[in-house]
């Protein structure tokens, strides 16, 4: 397949970025999109150009390092898929893509199409601990679960934090991130705990972050790698009335 | 002491949610007397403005009226905070490639439908309320001097076919304005449910477009009319 690519350059957080454009030819329509992007980063250290930036980590759609925001949609034009994941087989041959970085004021640019996604553990960290018994090894069934609310929690906790939810928000609200890390704790036993604290917490935290508000589009849940449902935040939305309602406890 | 004194965003969203559900109530009211304009029976005018005169004179319903005043100025003001932060969220570079996402349309243009909606509320509330208390002139008064609205009303609809195609056109915005409010109302509120949700939305679609079509139907009556 032969390819152009627009492709957003930016030499650092201050610099002015802008597009370029890019030829590529021969791509397999079997790669993925970043070893297409290798291909295009070989050709660029042979002409001793700088390559592009991306970020990237373990290719198999688990750790939630890659983003790219290809063609107007975040992870590009297949469904419930990461970057990574992503095959050429999805494109035309002498399509024209736009890769751009997520956009959001608090994922800035670090550079190329690299955002800085502290933001996200900041909210992690907001949320704090959960309190365990010390002592001698439980027996693997001693918490009583539900199968109905451990695959509710499985599901949340499926959330890979790689910020597509953020990206595709016209609000740039983290409501769908921000819920499913909620949700993971708030419907096991273990994490309930501290559940009243930690909803307030990782809000203050989100909105003081500059995250948008959620207005219940749904691209979040339309646009999730790891299809991520918005049910969570309506279930974020109850743990948080209750808790500021009913819960005394100063945070 | 450095404490954040301002409102979390679940909790602007929650308002907004409160005062929405208390108008769509109260459309339905609205709705239920402005139907009586039109001939639906022998004595429709009596029965309109028996029920006019009701919603003015009675004092259970005068201090709703404050609570309806609070709603829309509480709606439209958080509505606004809302959108200017998300605006500012979304950050200054905009998407060269846009959004291919494929989101509803009522729910990517709310703050459009909203501006649009308000701007005839203010003119209706020129046209309407602004009578009630006085401030606005009518050449239809009672004996007393009161303003006979069903008298204004129909005049407005039957003389004036400007003033009729912009109140159908603000109510097909407000239809889609409430295609998404209905349900989204209930997700901020934390209502998500399996079996629920689905009616909810049904329940939502059809609500919001037999409420804005059976206002439209009023000036669409008396423009054949005439």
């Amino acid at each position: 397949m032969d390819l152009t690519l627009k492709i957003w350059r930016q030499e650092n957080a201050q610099a002015k970025g802008g597009f370029k454009n890019y030829e590529v030819k021969g791509v397999s329509k079997d790669s993925s999109f970043l070893e297409m992007l290798d291909v295009l980063n070989e050709s660029l250290v042979d002409k001793i150009e700088s390559p592009v930036c991306f970020d990237h980590d373990c290719r198999e759609g688990i750790c939630g390092m890659c983003s790219l925001y290809i063609n107007g949609r975040p992870h590009g034009p297949d469904d419930a898929v990461t970057t990574c994941q992503l095959h050429m087989r999805k494109f035309s041959d002498g399509d024209t893509i736009t890769i751009e970085p997520w956009r959001a004021k608090p994922f800035p640019v670090i550079k190329d199409l690299v955002v800085d996604r502290s933001a996200f553990d900041e909210i992690i960290q907001a949320g704090g601990y959960t309190s365990a018994s010390t002592g001698g090894v439980p027996d693997a069934n001693a918490t009583l679960i539900s199968k109905y609310a451990s695959d509710l929690a499985m599901d949340a906790a499926s959330c890979i934090g790689c910020g597509a939810c953020v990206a595709a928000c016209k609000n740039a609200s983290a409501m769908l991130f921000v819920s499913a890390k909620v949700s993971q704790f708030a419907l096991l036993p273990q994490g309930k705990v501290e559940k009243e604290r930690r909803v307030q917490k990782m809000v203050a935290k989100m909105d003081e972050l500059g995250f948008g508000n959620c207005t219940n589009t749904y691209a979040c849940e339309m646009e999730c790698p790891k299809e991520i449902s918005v049910s969570n935040i309506a279930r974020m939305n109850r743990e948080f009335l209750g808790a500021k309602i009913l819960s005394g406890e100063k945070v | 002491m450095s404490k954040q004194r301002t409102l979390s965003s679940i909790t602007k969203k929650v308002i907004m949610s409160l005062a929405g559900l208390f108008l769509i109530i109260f459309l339905l009211v609205h709705l239920g007397i402005n139907l009586f304009l039109m001939p639906l029976t022998e004595n429709h005018q009596e029965i309109f403005e028996l029920l006019a005169g009701f919603m003015a004179t009675n004092p259970v319903i005068k201090v709703m009226e404050v609570f309806l005043f609070g709603g829309f100025i509480i709606h439209i003001i958080y509505g606004l905070i809302v959108q200017f932060q998300n605006w500012s969220s979304r950050g200054s570079i905009a998407y060269k490639s846009g959004s291919k996402t494929k989101t509803t349309i009522s729910s990517q243009y709310m703050i459009h439908t909203g501006v649009l909606v308000f701007l005839f509320l203010a003119m209706h509330m020129y046209q309407f309320y602004f009578m009630k208390l006085g401030l606005n002139t009518t050449p239809f008064v009672d004996a007393h001097g009161h303003p006979e609205f069903y008298n204004v009303a129909v005049d407005l609809f039957s003389t004036q076919p400007v003033y009729s195609v912009i109140y159908i056109i603000a109510f097909i915005f407000l239809g889609f304005h409430l295609n998404h409010a209905f349900q989204s109302a209930f997700q901020t509120l934390g209502w998500e449910h399996p079996k629920y949700t689905p009616c909810i939305k049904t329940v939502g679609l059809i609500y919001a477009i037999v409420v804005p079509l059976g206002f439209i139907i009023i000036p669409l009556y008396f423009m054949i009319m005439h």
